[in-house]
């Protein structure tokens, strides 16, 4: 359990460990702090994108333990423990996911905004199911929405992507 | 740059692409070369204006009217001051009472209402503070004493006597009032063999880009810099310069990354002018930001449009004559709205051949928020209503829709009765190539149970013949600058990416024009002091006029590298080209210098390596009222097919399966231009089954979110295909026409027309959703069985 620290106007404050793209962050954070604020404000991992706040766009889309959620729907205590990668996470080396380039190859980026949340829903997809059928890379980004591409390159890169397994 | 030294169709011709797009005159352009920013954008590297921080940088949000019409009695904003943390807090006493808004000839917004507000969300008062939730919590302790008057929510009603009124100069709520008549409809629908009147109701909808709004506002002595959301930096700069009495030159306006504008994120949006003021008076710079539900309320997307429409054919269909008589919902205030209003009309006259025509267009104001220009322009609405009229009239002559559209279908070289230009045209051909791709006769003659398949025709301008200000700036510049050792060029314009991909084509064709490579480009863009002017990405103008500046500025570097290569060389200037980095002697290719090495020796000997380029279109249109609207150097023209299936227990349809065919001149990166296509396609399929924005008895939004706006998801796109027909635009460089906007104009009807296909019955208005689908099914059993 997070040490709790309250101030003077007793707001309580939670210190917590977050194993954000494989390292270890200590951070102070409120007992509302979102998952989303805490990596955009806080860590600076601005890849997460903020599109709506209430768990329906998917632009805020992480892992945690491997699993797509939207971080604006997850509170930053609630992650502490839990293995989270975000975009940044994804090609820790300069060198880019096949999945990264699937997505250049295939023109499936155009405003960019959806891309980390759409890269992140279609990486915890090709872990679980490594060759999906097109139904199932949809229903994987179901979530994610696009507003550019009408999702006809996003759903070829992926495949294109698994194809290369 | 003048029309002579320009290609000629004859000497095009032997220089056209074939429908890939793949071409081996060129080197560069015509190929599907990678975006530009994709690295950035697949890394999570690519910041967005919500993505920046400044040292110091405080955090700013606008307070919103909670009632559609009423009077400010009182403003006490002395609670909200004294909250630890927060900064400064900011009424119209603080502001310039100046009026702006994006259209000139209605100035008709005040940065904060002094007065009235006018809908729920207007505009009121701002807070700056050390963080977001001080900001929140700041809003919450403004005092606003309101005396609530009747507001008008009905647009047909706005016009009536007793109604409230919005704008004291505007009686009647009468915004924008179009009386235009070519030819002769009342003797065309006389004599014609059959007139068929139907209504048809749109709907209001919104561009719902995923990146929300925000402009960061930072002063440095007497100089504004803004950091914003926006298509178009220069018009930015320009209402704000002209709001503060700065001069434009102190004031600069760029963008980083942007997600999605769609017409959304063209003009000011209280953001920019609040923020500035907020900068000024703190000593900071201030974040400004709209969640989800302010985007809904400070709107600017689609017109909901009441369209009637009388056609008069021949017995062979043949159309006569045409008369549009609509009403549309502007909201509150103008935006774009008098060029919607204008666009709406205008844009009839293009895909089909016809000399009688007349458009009356009433634009009234009513207490919702404003409407303005998205994807398409005041012309997707009228395009989903004649298209469906055109299939009423096809069905009522018993000939088949595809057959009565290639019978009135535009041709090449032609002038509509409004008097636009029509140079390159291949409609005929798209239209065919759509028919046989989707297999059409055999789908509309052996049709299963529930099954329908439609078409629709679409087309837009590529390219505002004008300003939307009176200006005699050109409307694209460019400027190429060679790194001083030739392993690199940065192209500066002021042309805006947000999202399309006019930073890739235009290094692309910078690339052509040099005779570099595309991967040795780099770009600096929409940024009004870094790059030189350009009006933005709006009216699907770049690739065609951004694209000239660049052509040109890219042809004045290689007569510069030839010029000092031939003296190197020994030979004649004209004896030398340059492509693909090679300069080289074109009787002997096997003589030759690299570009980078005859860079190096200008540099040396005269300087930097700088090109130039700007573009104005010529003088375009007719004499008559609002004869600019509508105007461009060339038009694209689409048809798109759509199957559906319709469950006829539940109403809903399903869209199967779509084919879409293009006539959008030379292509100069096909991936990108269908993924443009694709987005396009997206967008209409929303609008025509899913999206609308809808309000409550006093004016409130009642779905101002992502889930019950309903955008498709992934799950609700069908199998998609999108062919393009050769073709080739004299007034372009390259060739080149839009793809953007146009192609999301045929879809409404093309899906209408599949579901009138499916059903039998037609769904006039907007969307076309599973309960309207259901409850036409029903009347049409209820009418079989008596």
């Amino acid at each position: 359990m997070a040490q709790v620290i309250t101030d003077a106007q007793g707001v309580k404050r939670y210190l917590i460990n977050l194993s954000v793209n494989g390292d270890t962050h200590t951070l102070m954070v409120k007992g509302n702090s979102l998952l989303v604020n805490v990596l955009r404000e806080d860590l600076e991992l601005t890849g997460t994108k903020k599109g709506c706040e209430l768990g329906d766009c998917g632009s805020c889309t992480v892992l945690m333990d491997g699993k797509p959620v939207n971080s604006c729907m997850v509170l930053a205590v609630e992650a502490e423990g839990r293995a989270i990668t975000t975009i940044e996470g994804v090609a820790p080396n300069d060198k880019l996911d096949k999945l990264q380039e699937s997505f250049i190859d295939h023109a499936a980026i155009q405003c960019g905004y959806c891309t980390p949340g759409m890269i992140l829903s279609g990486k915890a997809l090709l872990t679980r199911n490594p060759h999906p059928t097109e139904e199932e890379v949809r229903e994987a980004i179901s979530g994610n929405l696009c507003r550019c591409t009408g999702y006809v390159n996003i759903v070829k890169a992926i495949l294109a992507a698994s194809e290369q397994e | 740059m003048s029309l002579d030294e320009r290609i000629t169709p004859e000497q095009a011709a032997t220089q056209v692409g074939t429908a890939s797009g793949e071409n081996k005159e060129y080197s560069v352009i015509g190929k599907s070369v990678g975006r530009i920013d994709g690295r950035a954008k697949v890394t999570g590297q690519a910041k967005y204006t919500g993505d920046l921080k400044f040292p110091g940088m405080l955090y700013g949000k606008i307070l919103t009217s909670p009632h559609a019409h009423a009077r400010i009695l009182s403003i006490d904003t002395s609670e909200a001051e004294k909250l630890p943390g927060v900064k400064a807090v900011i009424t119209h006493k603080d502001v310039p009472s100046l009026k702006y808004g994006i259209s000139p000839a209605r100035w008709d917004e005040n940065i904060f209402c002094i007065d009235k507000v006018l809908f729920v969300g207007d505009k009121v008062a701002a807070v700056a503070a050390v963080d977001e939730e001080t900001v929140y919590k700041a809003l919450k302790l403004i005092k606003v004493e309101y005396e609530v008057l009747p507001a008008v929510l009905d647009p047909l009603k706005a016009m009536d006597e007793g109604q409230a009124q919005l704008h004291e100069d505007y009686p009647r709520n009468l915004n924008t009032e179009i009386h235009q008549s070519f030819g002769d409809v009342d003797k065309a629908l006389a004599e014609a063999y059959h007139v068929r009147t139907d209504y048809f109701v749109g709907q209001r909808a919104y561009q719902s880009p995923i990146e929300p709004h925000s402009a960061i506002s930072v002063w440095e002595d007497d100089k504004l810099t803004v950091y914003s959301s926006t298509q178009s930096p220069h018009y930015f700069q320009y209402y704000i310069a002209r709001q503060f009495g700065l001069p434009m030159g102190k004031v600069r306006v760029l963008k980083t990354h942007i997600g999605g504008g769609f017409g959304g994120k063209l003009e000011p949006t209280g953001l920019e002018f609040a923020g500035a003021v907020l900068a000024k008076l703190t000593g900071r710079p201030v974040k400004m930001f709209y969640d989800r539900h302010e985007m809904f309320a400070h709107n600017r997307g689609r017109h909901r449009q009441y369209m009637k429409l009388s056609t008069g054919v021949d017995q062979n269909g043949k159309i006569l004559g045409v008369h549009a008589d609509f009403v549309m919902d502007g909201g509150a205030y103008t935006s774009l709205g008098v060029a919607s209003a204008y666009y709406a009309g205008a844009l009839l006259t293009i895909l089909y051949d016809f000399d009688n025509y007349k458009f009356d267009m009433y634009r009234v104001y009513t207490n919702l928020p404003a409407c303005g220009a998205q994807r398409g322009h005041g012309h997707p609405q009228p395009r989903f209503a004649f298209e469906s009229h055109l299939d009423n009239i096809a069905k009522d002559l018993g000939i088949d829709p595809i057959e009565l559209r290639l019978r009135n279908a535009r041709k090449a070289n032609t002038v509509t009765p409004n008097d636009f230009k029509v140079e390159s045209c291949a409609l005929t051909e798209a239209i065919e190539k759509a028919r046989d791709i989707s297999n059409w006769k055999q789908k509309r003659s052996h049709r299963p149970q529930g099954r329908g398949i439609g078409i629709g025709l679409g087309a837009f301008v590529s390219g505002a013949g004008y300003p939307i200000y009176r200006t005699n700036l050109p409307h694209a510049s460019a400027v190429i600058k060679v790194n001083e050792d030739g392993s690199s060029a940065t192209l500066y314009t002021g042309a805006v990416d947000i999202g399309q991909g006019s930073d890739t084509i235009l290094c692309q064709m910078a690339a052509e024009a040099m005779g570099y490579s595309f991967a040795k480009m780099q770009i600096i863009s929409a940024d009004t002091e870094a790059a030189p002017h350009d009006f933005g990405a709006y009216a699907s103008r770049q690739t065609l006029m951004s694209g000239w500046a660049v052509k040109e500025a890219g042809e004045e570097i290689k007569a510069q590298l030839l010029n000092t290569a031939a003296g190197i060389m020994g030979y004649a200037v004209e004896e030398l080209d340059c492509r693909d980095e090679r300069i080289f002697v074109k009787d002997q290719p096997e003589i030759s210098k690299s570009f980078a090495e005859v860079a190096k020796e200008f540099f040396v000997t005269q300087g930097p390596l700088v090109g130039k380029g700007s573009y104005t279109p010529p003088k375009l249109g007719g004499k008559f009222k609002g004869a600019a609207v509508g105007t461009s150097p060339a038009y694209s023209f689409a048809a798109q097919v759509t199957e559906v299936e319709v469950d006829e227990e539940t109403g809903e349809v399903k869209i199967v399966e779509a084919w879409d065919v293009h006539d959008c001149g030379k292509v100069i990166n096909p991936a990108l231009l269908h993924a443009q296509v694709h987005g396009a396609f997206y967008m209409g399929m929303g609008e025509a089954v899913w999206e609308e924005v809808k309000f409550d008895d006093q004016g409130r939004i009642l779905n101002s979110n992502l889930a019950e706006y309903r955008l498709p998801t992934a799950l609700d796109m069908p199998k998609f295909h999108s062919e393009l027909v050769d073709s080739y635009e004299p007034n372009a460089p390259w060739g080149v026409k839009e793809v953007g906007e146009g192609a999301t104009t045929p879809t409404m009807g093309s899906i209408s027309n599949a579901i009138f296909d499916a059903i039998g019955v037609r769904i006039s208005s907007l969307p076309m959703s599973y309960e309207k689908v259901w409850r036409a099914l029903k009347e049409k059993r209820k009418q079989q069985t008596t």
